[in-house]
This record gives C-alpha cells, sequence and structure tokens, in this order.
C-alpha cells in the first residue's frame, strides 16, 4: 500500500452524497421503529447483534482471564458456570443465528431479486421486536438467576437445577418465532418477488445461501421450541418426560435438542458462505467457479445437514449402529462444503485480485473453514470422537467455523457492504491492520485449544489440572489480541459512518446486482427499472461506463 | 392489515378490496405470496407437534401396558364428542370461507360464530376430562397417584397426555382468536370475491388444528 | 515417529490398546487436514500473487470449472472421508465390545465423585484399581445427572446416564496413574469431579483384591492423602459416618473447622440456632436436618449458596436417620470421643 486511499472522482460513478435514501427518509424514532423498509429493518438487526457482539464477547473474556490459573482466578466456580452459559446463549440465539440473515438478508435480498421490498413487511418488522423481546427476556432470565446449564441445557441437570432457568428457556423460545418468521419471509419473497429476467439460475449466490438458510430455519427451529418447553414444564411441574426416575429419557432430551441444534450450525454458516461468494467475486472480479455447483451445495448442505444429529450422541451409549449411521451422513456435509471451497479457490484463478481488507477476510476464511470443516469430519470418525468429545477439541473445531468462518464472512460483510448501506468508505489501512489482528489473534486462541483437547481437558471447566495451564495462557493471549482487533474496528467503522469518504454507486467496481443501485439505496430501491441482463458475477464484458472503478487501490 | 376506514363500500355491499401492496406487481402474485406464505407457517406447526409424536412413540415402545391401560380409562365418549365437535368446526370454516369468497359476509360471520362456539364447546369438554383426572389423581409426573394403572409408566402417559392436549387447547386457543377477528372483519363486509385471503388463511390455521386433533384422538383414545 | 507425532499434538501418553489404534488415525487424519488447509492456503496465496489486479478497470475471462474438475472434487475428498469413516467406525466398534472374558466393574457417577465396585469385592470412591495387560468392563451409571467417564490415557470415554447403564472396555498396557475426569457438564463442582485408575501388574491386582475381599469397606479419597478401613458394623452414628462418606456428604460439609467448606459445618450444629437466607431463625433440629436432605432448597443457611442436592429417594429413612446421629455426635468439645478418636 503506496498512497493512502484516494477516489478519483469519476462522473459515472457519481461520488455525491445522494440527498434523499432510505436513511433520511423520515428521521424521527417513530420512522425507524415502525418502518416496513427491509434496509431499516437490517439496521435494526445491526444495532441488535452488535449489543450480542459486545456483550458476548465480554463473556468470553472474562472465561479466558479465569482460565489463566489452573485454580479460581476472578470469579467463583457458580459465576463461571453461568459466564460460560451466558457466553453461548448470547452468542448463539443472539448474534450468530440472526447475523447475516437478519442485517445482510434483510438489507440486499430484495435488491439482489429486482424487488421493493421482501413479501411481508409488516412481519419483517415483527421478527425484529419478537427479537428484541425474546433477547431482553433471556438476558434479564440470565441475570435474575443466572442459568448455569451451559446453552445445551441437557436434561436431567437442567430440569433440576435451582437457578432460573424457565425465563431463559422462554426467552429462547421467542427468539426462534423471530428465526422462523425470518426464514418464511424470505422463502416466500424468492419465490414471488424476483423481477423478470431473474431466473433461479439467474439469483445471486448470497440468494441461494440465505434460501437453503430460511428452510433449515422453518423446518428445524419448532423442534428447538417444543424442547424448551419440554425442559421448562418438566423444571416447573416435575412432569418427568427426561427423568429416568419417573419412567422418562435423558437421552430423548438430546435427540430432540440436537435435532434442531445440529442444522443450526448450518443456519450459521450457510449465509457466511453465500457473502464469501460475492465478496470473491467482486475481489477477484471474476466470474464464480462453478455456480450450478455452489448453489447446489448449499441445498445439499441444508438436506443433509438434517439427518447428521447423532453425532453429538456418540458417546452417549447408542448403539455403533446408530452411531455409524449418523458419522456417514455427517461425511457427506463435508463433501459439500469440499466442492465449495475447491470452487472458490477456482475463482481466484485468472483474477484480478485486489488486496483489501474483504480478501484478507476472505482468506481468513477459507483456511479456517478446511481446517475447522476437516476437524469435523475427524470427529465425525467415530473412534477418535470417544477421546475428543466434550474436551476442548469440540470447542476448538465449533470456534474455528463460528469464529473462523462465520465471523470473517460477517467481518467481509460488514466491509464490503458498508459503502452501500452507508454511502461512504471504511480507511482501507486500518481496516487492512483489523484483518490481520483478527486472523492472528484467531489463531492464537484456537489452535491451543485443539491441543488441550488432544491432551484431555474437557470442557467447562472453571478449575483444571495443572498440566494444562501453558496452553490456557496461549489461548487467552490470543483472546485479547481478537479483542483488540475488535475494538478497533468498532471504533474506525463509527468513524466512517461520518467521516468517510462518500463512496458512490459502486466504488468496489462489483458486477453484483445490488451495486447498479445508488449508495446508499432510495427508500424504493431503485432510481431506474432494474434490468437483468447480465448473469450474477460476470466480469469478462464489463461495458464502457463500469469499466471505471470508483476506488483507487 | 390495511385500514377498513378507508376503503368504500362498493355497489354489491362489500368494501372495496385494500390497495395492492407497492412491492407486488400483480394481485395474484400477491395472493400466492400470502398463501405460500401460510402453508409454510403451517408445516413450521405440524414440525412443532412432530416432537411431542416423538415423544408419544419413544415412551409408548418403553411401557406399552401402561399407554393401554391409561388409554383405556380416558373417557372415550368425551374425546369422540370432541373429535365430532372438531370436524363439524372445520365444515362451518370451510363454509364461511366459500361465502366469503362470494362476498356473502353476514353469511361467513354467522359461520365462523358457530365455528368460534364449537372451538368452546372443544374447550369445555376438555375441561370436563382435566377435572376429572384431577379429581382422580391420574396425573403426570410427581403428582400421579392413580391407582388404575397397574403397569410402570403412568405418569409418563399422563405428562404425553397433558402436554399434547395442552399445546393442542393453545392452539385451539389462538385459533379461536383468529376466528373472532376475522369474524369482526365480515361484519364489517370487508370481504369480496377479489379479497378472502384472511378467511382462508385463519381457516386454513383452523384445519390444521383439526388435523392435530385426528392424529391425537386415535393415538389416545383409540388404540 | 509415534512417540513425536503423540508429543507434536500434545496427546498424552499411550496407557491402553485402543491408544495406538486411536492415535495412528488420528495422526493419519490431521496430517491429512493440515496439508489440506495448507494447500488451500498456498494456492490462494499463489493465485493472489499471480493474479493480483493489475488495472483498475481489468476485465477477467469467463471459467467454467469442467465436469472432471467437479468428479474429482466430490470423489477425492469423499474417499478420503469414507476411508476415514471404515476405519474409525471399525474401532469404535471395537472398543463397544467388550470380550467375554473382561472383568466387570460397577462405576457410579454422582456429583460429584466417582464411586466403583467390584462385582464380589470391595467398594471405592475416587480410585479404581486394575490389573494390566487383562480386558476390564466398565458398566457406568449415574445416581443424578449425566456425567461422562473418561480417562484420557487410555482414549476411552462413555457418559453415566441416571436409570440406565452404559458400558465401555479397555485393556490397560503399563502400570501407573492415570487420571479419570468427568466429562459432562454436571454443576458447581465438575471441574473437580476427578478420580484415578491406578493399573497394577496382574500378580500385584490379584493380590491386592484377595485382601479387600475379606469383608472391609476400603476408602481412597483423591483430595485426602489419607486412607482409612471402616467397619461396616458399629453404632449408628458409626454407621451415619460411613455413609456421610460414601454419599460425599463430606465433599461440601466439613468436620474439621479449620478447613473450607461449601456447606455449613457440622461440628456444634445439632440444636444450634441456625440464620436462613430469607432471615428467619431455626433450630438445627432432627426435623430441619432431615429436611434439609430431602428438601434442600428450603430452608438454605444464610450466607450459603442453595447448591446441595437433593437426596429424595437415594438415602433411606433409616441412612438419613444415621447420618442425624452422627451430625449429632459432632462436638467440638466431644471431637476425640467422637467415633473412636478418627478424625477426618
Amino acid at each position: 500500500m503506496t498512497a493512502p486511499i484516494t477516489t478519483t472522482a469519476s462522473p459515472s460513478s457519481g461520488a455525491a452524497f445522494p440527498k434523499k435514501s432510505y436513511l433520511n427518509d423520515g428521521t424521527s424514532i417513530r420512522s425507524w421503529l415502525l418502518t416496513h423498509d427491509h434496509k431499516r429493518i437490517a439496521i435494526l438487526y445491526l444495532v441488535g447483534v452488535l449489543i450480542a457482539l459486545f456483550l458476548g464477547g465480554v463473556f468470553a473474556m472474562v472465561i479466558r482471564l479465569e482460565l489463566l490459573t489452573p485454580g479460581p482466578t476472578i470469579i467463583e466456580a457458580l459465576t463461571y458456570n453461568r459466564m460460560f452459559t451466558l457466553h453461548g446463549l448470547v452468542m448463539i440465539f443472539m448474534f450468530m443465528i440472526p447475523v447475516i440473515p437478519g442485517v445482510f438478508g434483510n438489507f440486499f435480498l430484495p435488491i439482489m431479486l429486482g424487488a421493493k421490498d421482501v413479501a411481508f413487511p409488516k412481519w419483517n418488522l415483527t421478527s425484529w421486536y419478537v427479537y428484541m423481546f425474546g433477547s431482553a427476556l433471556m438476558l434479564w432470565g440470565l441475570i435474575i438467576g443466572g442459568a448455569d446449564t451451559g446453552w445445551t441445557f441437557y436434561a436431567p441437570y437442567s430440569t433440576t437445577t435451582t437457578t432460573a432457568i424457565t425465563p431463559v428457556l422462554l426467552g429462547v423460545f421467542i427468539i426462534g418465532f423471530s428465526s422462523i418468521l425470518t426464514g418464511l419471509n424470505f422463502i416466500v419473497t424468492i419465490h414471488t418477488l424476483r423481477a423478470p429476467g431473474v431466473t433461479w439460475f439467474k439469483m445471486p449466490l448470497f440468494v441461494w445461501a440465505v434460501y437453503a438458510t430460511s428452510i433449515i430455519q422453518v423446518l428445524a427451529t419448532p423442534v428447538l421450541g417444543l424442547t424448551t418447553l419440554l425442559v421448562a414444564a418438566e423444571h416447573t411441574f416435575g412432569f418427568g418426560f427426561f427423568d429416568p426416575a419417573r419412567g422418562g429419557d435423558p437421552i430423548l432430551f438430546q435427540h430432540l435438542f440436537w435435532f434442531y441444534s445440529h442444522p443450526a450450525v448450518y443456519i450459521m454458516v450457510l449465509p457466511s458462505m453465500g457473502v464469501i461468494s460475492e465478496v470473491i467475486c467482486a475481489v477477484a472480479r471474476k466470474n464464480i467457479f462453478g455456480y450450478k455447483m455452489i448453489a447446489m451445495s448449499s441445498l445439499g448442505i441444508a438436506f443433509v445437514g438434517f439427518f447428521a444429529w447423532g453425532h453429538h450422541l456418540f458417546t452417549s451409549g447408542q448403539s455403533p449402529f446408530d452411531a455409524g449411521a449418523f458419522a456417514a451422513i455427517s461425511m457427506l456435509v463435508g463433501v459439500f462444503t469440499a466442492i465449495k471451497v475447491f470452487n472458490w479457490v477456482g475463482t481466484l484463478y485468472k483474477g484480478a485480485i485486489a488486496f483489501t481488507a474483504p480478501f484478507v477476510y476472505i482468506c481468513g476464511f477459507l483456511f479456517f473453514l478446511v481446517f475447522g470443516g476437516m476437524t469435523g469430519v475427524a470427529l465425525a470418525t467415530v473412534s477418535l470422537d470417544v477421546h475428543w468429545q466434550d474436551t476442548y477439541f469440540v470447542v476448538a473445531h465449533f470456534h474455528f467455523i463460528m469464529v473462523g468462518a462465520v465471523i470473517m464472512g460477517f467481518l467481509a460483510a460488514l466491509h464490503y457492504w458498508f459503502p452501500k448501506m452507508f454511502g461512504r468508505k471504511y480507511p482501507e489501512n486500518w481496516a487492512l491492520l483489523a484483518a490481520g489482528l483478527i486472523v492472528l489473534g484467531f489463531n492464537a486462541t484456537f489452535i491451543p485449544q485443539f491441543l488441550l483437547g488432544n491432551a484431555g481437558m474437557p470442557r467447562r471447566y472453571y478449575e483444571y489440572p495443572e498440566r494444562f495451564t501453558s496452553l490456557n495462557v496461549a489461548s487467552t493471549a490470543g483472546a485479547s489480541l481478537l479483542a483488540f482487533g475488535f475494538i478497533i474496528i468498532a471504533i474506525y467503522l463509527a468513524i466512517a459512518l461520518k467521516y468517510g469518504e462518500v463512496a458512490g454507486r459502486n466504488p468496489w467496481g462489483s458486477r453484483g446486482y445490488e451495486w447498479d443501485v445508488p449508495s446508499p439505496p432510495p427508500t424504493e430501491n431503485f432510481d431506474k427499472v432494474p434490468v437483468f441482463t447480465r448473469g450474477p458475477h460476470e466480469y469478462q464484458d464489463v461495458p464502457e461506463e463500469l469499466a471505471k472503478v470508483g476506488h483507487g487501490i | 392489515m390495511e385500514s377498513s376506514a378507508a376503503r368504500k363500500m362498493t355497489a354489491e355491499g362489500w368494501l372495496e378490496p385494500p390497495p395492492l401492496p407497492h412491492h407486488y406487481e400483480t394481485e395474484e402474485n400477491h395472493k400466492h405470496a400470502l398463501r405460500f406464505g401460510m402453508w409454510l407457517f403451517l408445516g413450521t406447526e405440524v414440525l412443532l407437534f412432530a416432537g411431542i409424536f416423538v415423544g408419544y412413540f419413544v415412551f409408548r415402545t418403553y411401557f406399552p401396558e401402561a399407554f393401554e391401560q391409561a388409554g383405556r380409562h380416558l373417557s372415550l365418549f368425551w374425546g369422540t364428542a370432541n373429535t365430532l365437535v372438531l370436524l363439524t368446526s372445520s365444515l362451518t370454516v370451510a363454509t364461511a370461507h366459500y361465502y366469503a369468497e362470494h362476498g356473502k359476509n353476514r353469511n361467513a360471520f354467522w359461520l365462523l360464530t358457530a365455528s368460534i362456539a364449537m372451538g368452546g364447546m372443544f374447550l369445555c369438554i376438555k375441561g370436563i376430562e382435566y377435572h376429572d383426572k384431577f379429581v382422580e389423581l391420574a396425573l403426570p409426573g410427581k403428582f400421579f397417584h392413580y391407582n388404575e394403572i397397574t403397569a410402570p409408566g403412568g405418569p409418563i402417559f399422563y405428562v404425553v397426555y397433558f402436554f399434547a392436549t395442552g399445546l393442542h387447547a393453545l392452539h385451539v386457543i389462538v385459533g379461536m382468536s383468529l376466528l373472532t377477528w376475522v369474524a369482526v372483519r365480515c361484519w364489517r363486509k370487508e370481504f369480496s370475491p377479489q379479497y378472502y385471503a384472511p378467511v382462508e388463511n385463519a381457516g386454513l390455521y383452523w384445519h390444521l388444528v383439526d388435523l392435530v386433533w385426528i392424529f391425537l384422538y386415535p393415538l389416545l383414545y383409540l388404540v | 515417529m509415534n512417540e513425536f507425532m503423540r508429543r507434536l499434538l500434545f496427546l498424552p501418553e499411550q496407557a491402553s490398546t485402543f491408544a495406538k489404534d486411536v492415535d495412528y488415525l488420528h495422526y493419519f487424519v490431521i496430517s491429512v487436514t493440515m496439508a489440506a488447509s495448507a494447500a488451500v492456503a498456498v494456492v490462494a496465496i499463489g493465485f493472489f500473487w499471480k493474479y493480483r489486479r493489475r488495472q483498475e478497470n481489468q476485465a477477467t475471462p469467463f471459467i467454467a470449472p469442467t465436469a472432471m474438475f467437479e468428479v474429482l472434487a466430490i470423489s477425492v475428498p469423499l474417499a478420503f472421508f469414507l476411508l476415514w469413516f471404515v476405519i474409525g467406525f471399525r474401532d469404535f466398534v471395537k472398543v463397544s465390545s467388550p470380550p467375554p472374558d473382561a472383568m466387570d466393574v460397577y462405576v457410579q457417577g454422582k456429583q460429584w465423585m466417582w464411586k466403583f465396585a467390584y462385582p464380589d469385592g470391595p467398594n471405592s470412591v475416587g480410585v479404581l484399581h486394575v490389573p494390566a495387560n487383562r480386558p476390564v468392563r466398565l458398566l457406568v451409571t449415574s445416581r443424578d445427572v449425566i456425567h461422562s467417564v473418561f480417562v484420557p490415557a487410555f482414549r476411552i470415554k462413555i457418559d453415566a446416564l441416571p436409570g440406565r447403564y452404559t458400558e465401555i472396555w479397555f485393556t490397560a498396557t503399563k502400570p501407573g496413574r492415570y487420571q479419570i475426569l468427568c466429562t459432562e457438564y454436571c454443576g458447581a463442582q465438575h471441574s473437580k469431579m476427578w478420580g484415578e485408575v491406578v493399573v497394577m501388574a496382574p500378580e500385584a491386582f490379584d493380590e491386592w483384591i484377595k485382601e479387600q475381599q475379606r469383608g472391609l469397606v476400603t476408602r481412597a479419597d483423591v483430595l485426602a492423602d489419607e486412607t482409612g478401613q471402616v467397619s461396616l458394623q458399629g453404632s449408628l452414628a458409626q454407621m451415619g459416618k460411613q455413609i456421610a462418606v460414601a454419599q460425599g456428604c463430606l465433599r461440601c460439609h466439613n468436620v474439621d473447622t479449620s478447613l473450607p467448606s461449601t456447606g455449613p459445618s457440622w461440628v456444634d450444629l445439632y440444636q444450634q440456632t441456625t440464620k436462613l437466607t430469607d432471615g428467619r431463625e431455626i433450630i438445627a433440629d432432627e426435623a430441619y436436618l432431615t429436611e434439609s436432605m430431602m428438601e434442600p432448597t428450603v430452608k438454605v443457611v444464610a450466607g450459603y449458596q442453595p447448591l446441595m442436592p437433593n437426596y429424595q429417594g437415594k438415602l433411606t429413612g433409616p441412612e438419613a436417620a444415621a447420618i442425624v446421629e452422627y451430625i449429632k455426635s459432632l462436638r467440638s468439645d466431644r471431637t476425640a470421643q467422637a467415633i473412636g478418636g478418627e478424625e477426618q
């Protein structure tokens, strides 16, 4: 990077900030809180998920600080147990599940389809209120009594614990509704509101990813709803559904819980994969390598993901036959992911790649997805899982995917689409620095955790045998680096919101459909009727007027 | 939904249909979206109940005698009565839908009222059954003290019974609320051949509630 | 080579026949994983370098994958995954199928300790003695919530479920002491629910178990560093003491006021005026002490957390009475006479 980033103002890119956009079309609080505009609802979701990310991050730091020493460090055992429960619940239900669909899906799905809004705008707003209310209830429950069951609230511990688990469960139940409403809205939108010219195989890959995600949201979340109700009922009334003393079966809980929670991880990762498909094409100025395969593999992951839940029960005493069946199916999901990875790398071949923060996040994403994904396949190899189950190896695996893949995707989306959503550019140098810190910090945090799992350290341990100390200290050091990276991002993005350079319509020179509208878009999305003559992500015949990229790199 | 106050009465005796939402190109597209969305939502309800049916089958496999005995001790009379009540109410709802589609709002109103009344009757009968259970102490989990069930697993049967029928009853209440709201709109003559989607969707919900009972009834009362 | 990989990956020593199989498969899988991730990274960086953007408005060729590419992209990973599945599943079936001549040990997990019992033999808390080079089958259950028996050095793990028995087996290969860790979150002291497997040479084990089977109960506690032998006969208070040890009461209630205590000390507790969390004052008589075992969260002593597990259904009437007698006998002016001079 030589000179500071400046824009070469070019008439076609229109580097003047649009006078009227969705951002200033009504400036009262009421116009935001009662909006039907999918873009404003996306911003509302962004506020919610950023609060969740912050809270979840704080809880994570408390955990890692406590784990600096083998014995008690800064908090006591009960508080620690509440901390990892809080961290898991907040991160999963308040951040990971809603983030990319709720923010970027809401903002861009209609625009990418040439639609003026989602199918049911009022239900869209309702889903945000449901999300906020459920989150508030869950947090309140966690504050007044503090559930200490872990986010997986296994029975019979969860049904007999003296901590206040009922409001937490009801909060989760309600947040689930938000997820269902969003998914439902998106499915109907994709089926009914595509503009003429947008056939199924002309849809951007982000839309395919969100479509697959929405199917899972709609089908799997009700089972979680039922499970939370059952646990709440048993905890309150002593029903005995999961209590062997009354004829119940604790393993039934595990099956019901994981029937949702395994597809849930695909709710988290599929949208991130969709983001990567979008960003990689823009960053490499290249068509996607294998459009149909990537689109179909998203559906494949969604479908096969429904049948793999039993790999969370390998050590629960289930029969070898069941274990084998679930293991084989879990492997198939790995194959679909491998297809995507090869196709993404293939996209870079003969591309024109720009070294920007989104590209760093793509690199991070690719490496972490491959490593995390393959450790997933390793875990699905049943005999190995006997050693690794419920140890830090599993923790490292899912953080590699959830943080390494999903959050990299989130950060790539945030940077890639920041100019479109807010009309301004972020400072590239700071972004590169932060991206580097995040990738480094992430490795430093979670690679020691793979080794801890190998060494045999179980998860959810407040105190641990002394031989695990040095790896824990290393992991905490990495976490501090990671936290620092996030803080830097928060600061420069906040500043860029107001003082960033005006972006213009298409600072990346991207051929994604959403870059044809102004930045930020007007409330009706389009200032001229959208015309869809090109396929998504095509760069081989860029017309003259779009050839001049407005972002000097 | 758009306020009915803004819509004018037409010559045929019903309010003109609400304006097309700005992001839909055609009314047909809008109708298709509403119908599709409703069916998707019903799918989620099916999955919600699927879990409890799974629980039923699992525990029935563990405790077959207790489930048989307990099933025989449920009141076949009241259970069958409830089934007939719900089936009839589904018929009246379907007929109400037909009338609303033809703009005969008053007829639709009365039929919906009948459906709501039958929903209320269903709940009363359920209440009678529940009361009997409370008296006999045929209750779930730790409250179970019913000597008629001699095989192990009695408490679990009642867990499944109360949870499944309780969740169902909750849905009946929700369904009744939806039907009430739609009935009020019928009274205001809002529906016409161009606009009857709310009646259709509320009706679909009610049919689902009925369908869940059609599965619960034989599993609990008959086998 | 094995030793090098084992250390590189921070794996514990391989102390069972199963451990080597697991580790070899582990090396295979992790090497391919590392190679694949590195390959992706190298290729991506290589492409970035070779195909970096040279002009702002650079156009690129439209490239679609060949059918062969997609076939390879699917079949190569699938081949590896299926191979690992086959090996892993075969090993899993092995570890789930104990040989018919395996020695049985009953394992019971309860908050927050492990109890072991041989079919004819002694019981113990926290320490499991097994012979080397002979198959041992663990029959595992739980008294309360789900726990999980994990012996990293053996690479074995199985959940302890209430109301059910699960099983796993191993053949230990070298004498030594190997840690047991609970690996399913079970509450406040989950991270201290440790135990130990003591592997003895086969002859040494045979002698040891003969010693034990003379009708005595051996108690060994990982946290304390003394062992004691307590007779099964004796006064009600003495029986209460043994039950209190066996049920784990003394993990939280001390009988030596100089030690820390998660719950109220039992010394001088009987008939003491006690303040509760809701402000009431009660006298700790027989009724209160019994109620505290059966419904521990109803009357919690001020200054303590409501952590005590519920013993309803787990202690018979006489057992609870014996514990109450034991508590009554714990007076600071009489500790020396209390139980024949034994201290905790």
